[in-house]
């Protein structure tokens, strides 16, 4: 069985020691900073570095990566991140350059990114590339800057954008950013954009549809071609959300599917580590009646040289300072050369087999809703076993944990009741496939207690994300303020819990236990 | 590799190409037209020649700044945020198993809130800029004002990505006049400009020329309803008094100087602070400190109904992925130099700026510092020939030089922004010094 490192939760801030950090000397300078300016005490810690690199050790053993084991979040795209990458984004070539350097000075990089553009228009099926957007939420934020920009130059006023309501969250958001109002359709009974529902809800003052294809269901929209003609119609853009990317490409590109602009997730499809968080990259494109408005600067390729071109009189401008995340494009470039255009394929190829695959095996045990026939991940559902064990998508994502497993994404899309949304991606064996298999029809076979309690074998026991919330301490100085408010206050209950930073907090845990059973080892 | 032909069949297929029959014939595509898979050796070779006519910083002292500087980087860092463990995770969805990644973020928060003295700090923006813009968004929610004013002096960047931002919610910046002396900013055209219907008003410290201004303490009384923001370069703060303590609102700044590389302009890290009042109102993921159902301490997302996800179209901002790995890069960054080691690092700096622009005074036909106040680690000064010339005839002696600012601030054509920090030796310096001098 799965044990995770479970470490005392000590901050680096409670952790004595004297630092053993140095630089080179310099002479000690007078009047540093104007004197109202001058700061004084800097409440940070001072450690020797073994302590410092055993602190973060020991954090790095209570996390969980693809490096660890299979990690099928659905929409994520956690495939396995290929080591070559880590080696050419950390060359100094890479690392060590500055991005206002002069144009003779970076020439290798900028002709990367040049081939990188060109790449992307290949597989995305457009004619323009802009690199810049920081991650995927970013390039939807910019995709939609464009289509302001596309119609604020035509001189129509087109104030809405239409999104299924199976959309990820970031697509509404981003519009809305962009100062758009959103209309959410509701989906078909196949799971699919409602083609009736689409038409009526696009006018004269869309400006466009954002969707993803294979939607969240993992459904590829059969009647793309028709919702490509009833958006255009109406004169609106059609959006591509390139988070499932993954599916398709060899197969069809989004503009070969009639969209206007779509973005990339360079963190998902080109294999770049997601880093817990972040950096991603999502570079948007687009086609030739837009490729005026794309961010500046666009790399051009003159006499033998390659320019940044900054002059663009209908560019949107800036989404971010210079040119995007060049070690993570560094990374996806690396990886389309190793791929190829056959591996590309490929790839996409083995993530629809392993997600049909697992689907299959799956789909007795838990319920399927929509059709059959899957892309790059589906969406089953827990329904049946709360009903009848009262064990939710919730516990079975937890108690996966328990063996070493991540939890695929749950609750999403939403008319999925107990949705368990599964992405398996190429890169994991069929051994791995079959034993994430039999580890989900065993959890639907034990002990509801034993599930409903889980995780037990993971660096920390079931969270209580409510009371994080009712406090919001978001930082050790926020903490220690909340501690001398509390000092002066007798009614707290100072001996609860047996951490010195939860004697505080603990406050009624009643509901959280009885939520989740009370702990049953 | 290639397609496991007994899973196909075991799922009832007799080929690919049934797991592809609903894409319809019309939109179909037969390949990539991109060349043939290489190996992976094949594939480091082509990107190191391809790279190798990049001039790096390694081999040329780099006087570059404007927003991204060279900076040392202890070994421990890289260390650190390569351990796969955090770098090949996604975000923390699954807390429980995810501790190490959010007491990191947490800790980063900590960090950020100590050096900025606000409580609320998110786990990253993209950078600075994008910061800048959530932040001008963030003070429309605090008080339904659409004015935002932004220093004149300041990178056209910056001022394009946050008129991106103020776009959609219908913002309008306004600029404020600097002191064409101090290169402080102009209090009196500052005064002017707050009328009634100013949500916000954007200060820097240092600002785009270097200067630590004199005046930021007094900004806050100046304002009623607006909300303060300041820009900030983290490491300045070792020195520099927290914006926090002179009532700012907000915080934002470039952080990339905290343990990360130049990487040509990204991944950046943006930071985000705001005072604990307005947390709801914040843009971007936060950590929240709390506890399991055994009482220990723990981690998860927290506040997560201000966010994309459950609030969709009403959500602050429509941030996901963030840096998360290079706020980890700063927190490791910050506990491996310690309170001293930041100290004498903005301490270096300062030194170093004071004694280079001087120096630089001193050549023939060179103006240098062109304002006359403290300084942080850029200054501006002004060349004997243009900017952009000089930086050619730099970069044949191997120097990479400063950022010309006709772009940024049309009045300062012929003016550069020369950066210099703890990575420059003194005989760094003088091989500048020297070349600024055969170039007079």
């Amino acid at each position: 069985m799965y044990h995770q490192a479970r470490y005392e939760r000590k901050l680096i801030f409670e952790k004595d020691g004297e630092t053993d950090f140095s630089m080179p000397f310099q002479e000690e300078i007078s009047d540093l900073a104007p004197a109202n300016m001058t700061r004084e005490r800097l409440d940070i810690p001072s450690l020797p570095e073994r302590e410092v690199v055993k602190h973060y050790t020991d954090l790095s053993e209570m996390n969980y990566g693809v490096d660890n084991g299979f990690y099928p979040l659905g929409s994520c795209t956690m495939k396995y991140n290929p080591k070559y990458a880590d080696v050419v984004s950390s060359l100094s070539t890479v690392a060590n350059i500055h991005p206002y350097q002069d144009e003779d000075s970076i020439q290798g990089a900028l002709q990367l990114m040049y081939d990188l553009e060109k790449a992307l228009c290949e597989i995305g099926g457009v004619d323009a590339v802009t690199l810049q957007p920081a991650a995927g939420a970013h390039g939807e934020f910019t995709g939609m800057l464009l289509a302001k920009a596309f119609f604020a130059h035509k001189g129509e006023e087109r104030t809405e954008v239409v999104i299924p309501d199976t959309a990820h969250g970031t697509n509404p958001a981003s519009a809305a950013m962009a100062g758009f109002d959103v209309t959410e359709v509701p989906s078909s009974k196949t799971g699919c954009v409602d083609l009736e529902a689409l038409e009526s809800a696009v006018s004269e003052k869309t400006a466009a549809f954002m969707i993803t294809n294979p939607n969240t269901l993992g459904i590829f929209e059969e009647d793309v071609q028709r919702i490509a003609e009833i958006v255009h119609k109406v004169g609106a853009l059609l959006y591509y959300d390139g988070a499932n990317l993954n599916a398709v490409m060899g197969w069809t590109n989004p503009g070969k599917m009639d969209f206007d602009i779509v973005h990339f997730n360079l963190h998902k499809t080109f294999a770049t580590p997601h880093g817990g968080g972040g950096p991603g990259a999502g570079p948007v494109g687009v086609r030739k009646r837009l490729e005026p408005f794309l961010p500046v600067p666009r790399i051009v390729f003159k006499d033998g040289k390659y320019r940044l071109d900054y002059d663009r009189s209908e560019s949107i401008g800036k989404v971010r300072p210079f040119f995007g995340n060049f070690a993570v494009l560094v990374r996806a470039y690396a990886y389309i050369l190793r791929m190829g255009g056959n591996g590309l394929k490929e790839a996409s190829e083995r993530a629809v087999l392993n997600s049909n695959y697992m689907k299959e095996k799956l789909k007795d045990t838990f319920d399927l809703p929509f059709k059959d026939l899957r892309k790059h991940e589906f969406v089953i559902s827990a329904k049946r076993l709360k009903e009848q064990k009262e064990v939710r998508a919730l516990d079975i994502a937890k108690r996966l944990l328990d063996y070493g497993l991540h939890a695929p994404t749950i609750y999403f899309p939403s008319l999925v009741e107990e949705a368990l949304m599964i992405e398996p991606t190429e890169t994991e064996t069929k051994e791995t496939l079959d034993l994430y298999i039999d580890t989900l029809k065993k959890i639907a076979e034990e002990n509801p207690m034993l599930v409903r309690s889980a995780p037990h074998n993971t660096s920390a026991r079931r969270i209580d994300e409510v009371y994080a919330a009712k406090e919001a301490i978001l930082s050790w100085r926020a903490f220690r303020k909340r501690e001398k408010e509390k000092e002066g206050d007798p009614s707290d209950e100072k001996d609860k819990g047996d951490c010195t930073l939860c004697r505080s907090i603990v406050g009624d845990m009643d509901s959280l236990k009885k939520r989740i059973g009370k702990s049953v080892d | 590799m290639g397609i496991d032909r007994n899973m196909l069949e075991e799922i009832g297929r007799s080929n690919i190409g049934d797991l592809f029959s609903d894409i319809p014939a019309e939109v179909r595509v037969d390949r990539l037209d991109l060349p043939r898979g290489m190996s992976e050796m094949e594939v480091i070779g082509r990107l190191r020649s391809m790279l190798k006519s990049n001039v790096t910083a390694d081999d040329c002292p780099c006087f570059c700044g404007g927003g991204v500087y060279h900076h040392f980087i202890p070994s421990a860092v890289k260390a650190i945020v390569s351990r796969s463990e955090f770098c090949t995770s996604y975000t923390p969805y699954q807390a429980e198993i995810s501790q190490g990644m959010l007491q990191a973020l947490f800790e980063y928060q900590s960090f950020i809130a100590e050096l900025t003295g606000l409580d609320a700090v998110n786990s990253s923006n993209y950078d600075g800029a994008t910061a800048l813009g959530e932040a001008a968004t963030m003070c429309y929610r605090l008080n339904g004002k659409r004015k935002f004013l932004i220093p004149e002096a300041m990178n056209w960047e910056k001022k394009s990505v946050l008129k991106n931002y103020a776009w959609g919610p219908g913002i309008e910046i306004v600029e404020y006049a600097f002191d064409m002396n101090t290169g402080e900013l102009d209090l009196e055209d500052l005064r002017s400009k707050l009328s009634e219907d100013v949500g916000g008003v954007y200060i820097e410290v240092p600002n785009f020329f270097g200067v630590i201004d004199s005046q930021a303490p007094s900004i806050r009384e100046e304002l009623k309803d607006a909300a303060l923001v300041v820009g900030v370069n983290p490491i300045s703060l070792g020195v520099l008094r927290p914006p926090g303590d002179y009532g700012a609102d907000i915080v934002i700044g470039e952080g990339q100087v905290l343990g990360s590389p130049m990487n040509f302009g990204g991944p950046l890290l943006g930071i985000f602070a705001t005072r604990q009042e307005h947390v709801r109102k914040m843009p971007g993921r936060v950590i929240g400190l709390t506890r399991d159902v055994e009482s220990d301490r723990a981690f998860c997302m927290t506040l997560q109904t201000r966010e994309q996800h459950i609030r969709r179209s009403k959500a602050t901002s429509n941030i996901c992925t963030n840096e998360a790995l290079m706020a980890v890069a700063a927190a490791t960054y910050l506990a491996t130099i310690g309170r001293e080691g930041l100290r004498t690092i903005a301490e270096i700096n300062i030194g170093k700026a004071r004694r280079l622009m001087s120096a630089i005074g001193e050549l023939d036909g060179f103006v240098s510092p062109i304002f006359e106040a403290h300084h942080f680690n850029e200054f501006v000064m002004k060349p004997v020939i243009r900017p952009e010339k000089l930086n050619k005839l730099l970069l044949r002696k191997r120097i990479i030089g400063g950022l010309p600012l006709e772009d940024h601030v049309p009045h300062l054509s012929g003016h550069m922004l020369l950066a210099t920090t703890e990575m420059h030796t003194k005989e760094d310096h003088d091989r500048l010094l020297r070349a600024l001098a055969e170039v007079a």
